[in-house]
């Protein structure tokens, strides 16, 4: 076999689980626009800031100590406990549902009725917020996020690959780690929209809100539950990324890559998501394998938005998108 | 008591169009005027024109091109960074090819270069709409930052990868480069804020304005009453770029004088003149000055009060910066969607009726 070929194989992998940590992204957006027609700029800085939260918590960090030793003049960084990593999971899991409590109340209750653009804006507007928040909260710093996830070489892997191909596959055992996790989570919500009375309420506010109002759904509730729930899964893309490559300021700009994720896959489809997700990880990483030499390299910031860009010229809605009919 | 439009007798149908058709508003635009051009320019030093005014006026430019595209036209572009990178790119190229050329030609040149490059990213937007185009403008926006940060041409195959402004020189006055003079500085560009904001004013209340107001508040039915949606939007595609072009290219010559492109016209700087639009008021020239001179102001008053007031650290007050900036932005969008520009209007509403509101 050509050593080409063995390579782009490799690249076409390492582009799949790349995708993967896209369409986890992704599903945070698609799980806000389903159910309340917001278009959530913010889940990047969201995934950020419950990274933040949840080194901060790991490591006993006191929050806001920046703040309060400026002002009272003290010098208080940890409060001299460490959290073990479950616990801290589970503490962070319940700051991002009082996130979900307080956007709702303070923010987007008073934007009801608003044309989408106006909350995409407003989302801008939090996505600044928030960070500002995080920055306050834990510091600028880039942390190191250690769950306990296997990092590494796959070994098994490498051998297999070099017994067939004569060329050891380098495949991180984190990306293997993130594609299960990330295969569960959807799985997981699937089934929570399908069979609990819960999800049932999420499938009829997204069908229709006034119909799911008028059967006594409140809408109130069910857009707390979703802007909790995409909390959640902002906090596992936040452990991903942040256990790959550090927890800083970047997770939220590779986080706008679902942005063009959701463009391939279509804003409403959960399964759009993980498509469009494989597709732009597989397209980017094979495009800067064979032309990123040529043009100069780092295509891998362009590509996916440039490739969103062509594909809705053709297809305004998307692989999977529902149809847009247009009423005057 | 005194701003009244009772007495104010107009005898043609001119007058009755004009901008400002009361008289204590022309007045008061012709004492601005005043000011500007007949006072500041004498009492203006560096740290006036470098911190406040000189960003104030570069931004109010953007602002309005950018106002033009998202406020009169309804499409939201996120790739203001890119289109002001173009502006910058080409007037640095311009500059060190034709050594001879003056800056105004140049800056112009810029602008064109810009609505060029801006109509070919424009051209989806007519097959999509809403955020889809916000989002596919990011296209423009990372694509043209690695184009100038990739292809050494652009850079003059300069080692650092940066580009700098040589010294060019108008009516004898050195305008770009080390040794150019605040004053003179100022009054280049207050020259270009103007003449391109009196032009978009009159855009905007003729025939080419209502083309993209009927698009924004409904594009169906307007394409329906007879606009024809490709030349409306691509007008809008290229004059919004136009002014975002002269922008990013004074930004660059006159007041940076040396720019590395992700730094100087990354996400952020696109994000800075969309903010600059709410906060100052989507579909109002004056939103743009008013929400230029609001993002200028913020960080310089949060700096002298937070860091120089109470000795707090830079890092702190910049992080103090996003939160209210970002609470700013949603304060705005709730309370009241249409920005200062809207409040401004009110106050004027107003005054109309003091002291006799009843």
């Amino acid at each position: 076999m050509p050593e080409q070929l063995v390579f782009a194989m490799e690249v076409t992998l390492n582009g799949l689980m790349t995708g993967v940590m896209y369409s986890l992204v992704a599903l945070g957006f698609v799980l806000i626009f389903k159910a309340s027609g917001i278009f959530n700029y913010a889940q990047g800085v969201m995934a950020l800031f419950a990274a933040m939260t949840l080194v901060g918590i790991q490591d006993g960090r006191v929050p806001f100590a920046h703040i309060i030793n400026e002002v009272l003049g003290t010098d208080i960084h940890y409060f001299g406990w460490e959290v073990p990593a479950l616990l801290a999971i589970l503490l962070t899991v319940l700051v991002m549902i009082g996130f979900a409590l307080f956007v709702q109340k303070f923010i987007f209750r008073h934007l009801v009725g608003q044309e989408p653009i106006i909350l995409f804006m407003a989302t801008i507007g939090l996505a600044y917020f928030l960070e500002g928040v995080s920055d306050l909260m834990w510091g600028s710093e880039i942390r190191n996020l250690d769950v306990g996830l296997p990092q590494g070489i796959n070994d098994t892997i490498d051998q297999v690959t070099f017994e067939i191909f004569g060329y050891g596959f380098f495949i991180d055992n984190l990306d293997l780690w993130a594609t299960g996790i990330a295969a569960v989570l959807v799985a997981g919500l699937i089934a929570y929209a399908q069979y609990t009375k819960n999800g049932r309420a999420m499938r009829a506010v997204a069908d229709d809100h006034q119909a799911a109002l008028s059967v006594g759904i409140s809408l109130n509730y069910v857009w707390i539950l979703v802007w909790s729930l995409a909390g959640i899964v902002a906090l596992v893309a936040g452990i991903m990324w942040g256990s790959k490559s550090g927890v800083q300021f970047s997770l939220s700009l590779i986080a706008l890559k679902a942005l063009p994720v959701l463009m391939l896959g279509g804003f409403t489809s959960i399964p759009g998501a993980i498509v469009g997700g494989l597709i732009i990880g597989v397209g980017e990483a094979l495009f800067e394998f064979s032309i990123g030499p040529l043009i100069g390299g780092a295509t891998e910031n362009w590509f996916a938005y440039v490739l969103a860009l062509v594909f809705l010229v053709f297809r305004p809605q998307g692989l999977f998108g529902e149809k847009i009919i247009e009423r005057v | 008591m005194f701003y009244r439009e009772a007495g104010d007798f107009k005898t043609t149908y001119a007058k009755d169009n004009q901008t400002f058709p009361i008289a204590f508003d022309r007045y008061r635009y012709y004492f601005v005027l005043f000011v500007a051009i007949g006072i500041v320019p004498f009492v203006i030093n560096d740290y006036w024109a470098n911190a406040i005014l000189l960003p104030f006026l570069i931004y109010a430019i953007a602002a309005i091109g950018l106002n033009i595209l998202t406020g009169y036209c309804g499409q939201v572009s996120l790739g203001t960074g890119g289109f002001m990178a173009v502006g910058a790119y080409t007037s640095y190229k311009l500059m060190t090819a034709f050594p001879g050329l003056d800056m105004v030609t140049i800056t112009l040149l810029s602008g064109f270069m810009t609505a060029i490059v801006g109509v070919m990213f424009g051209l989806p937007s007519l097959r999509i709409k809403g955020f889809y185009l916000a989002v596919a403008t990011l296209a423009a926006q990372f694509f043209l930052v690695w184009l100038f940060n990739k292809v050494p041409w652009f850079y003059n195959y300069s080692a650092s990868g940066q580009i700098n402004a040589p010294e060019r020189t108008m009516f004898g006055m050195a305008v770009t480069g080390p040794n150019a003079e605040s004053w003179v500085k100022y009054l280049f560009c207050l020259a270009f804020v103007f003449v391109l904001a009196w032009i978009a004013r009159n855009l905007t209340r003729g025939s080419i304005g209502r083309q993209w107001m009927a698009i924004r508040d409904m594009d169906i039915a307007a394409e329906i009453i007879g606009v024809n949606p490709l030349k409306a939007k691509l007008t809008a595609f290229a004059v919004s770029s136009f002014y975002v072009g002269v922008s990013g290219a004074l930004l660059f010559t006159v007041y940076l004088g040396a720019v590395e492109v992700g730094e100087a016209y990354g996400i952020t700087k696109s994000f800075l003149v969309l903010f600059m639009i709410i906060i100052g008021g989507l579909g109002s020239i004056f939103g743009a000055f008013a929400g230029a001179a609001f993002m200028v102001l913020l960080p310089v008053l949060l700096r002298n009060i937070l860091t120089d007031g109470m000795g707090w650290d830079t890092a702190l007050a910049t992080h103090f910066e996003f939160v209210i900036v970002g609470a700013m932005i949603m304060i705005f969008l709730i309370v009241e969607p249409h920005g200062l520009a809207r409040l401004w209007a009110l106050a004027k509403e107003k005054l109309r009726l003091w002291p006799f509101p009843h």
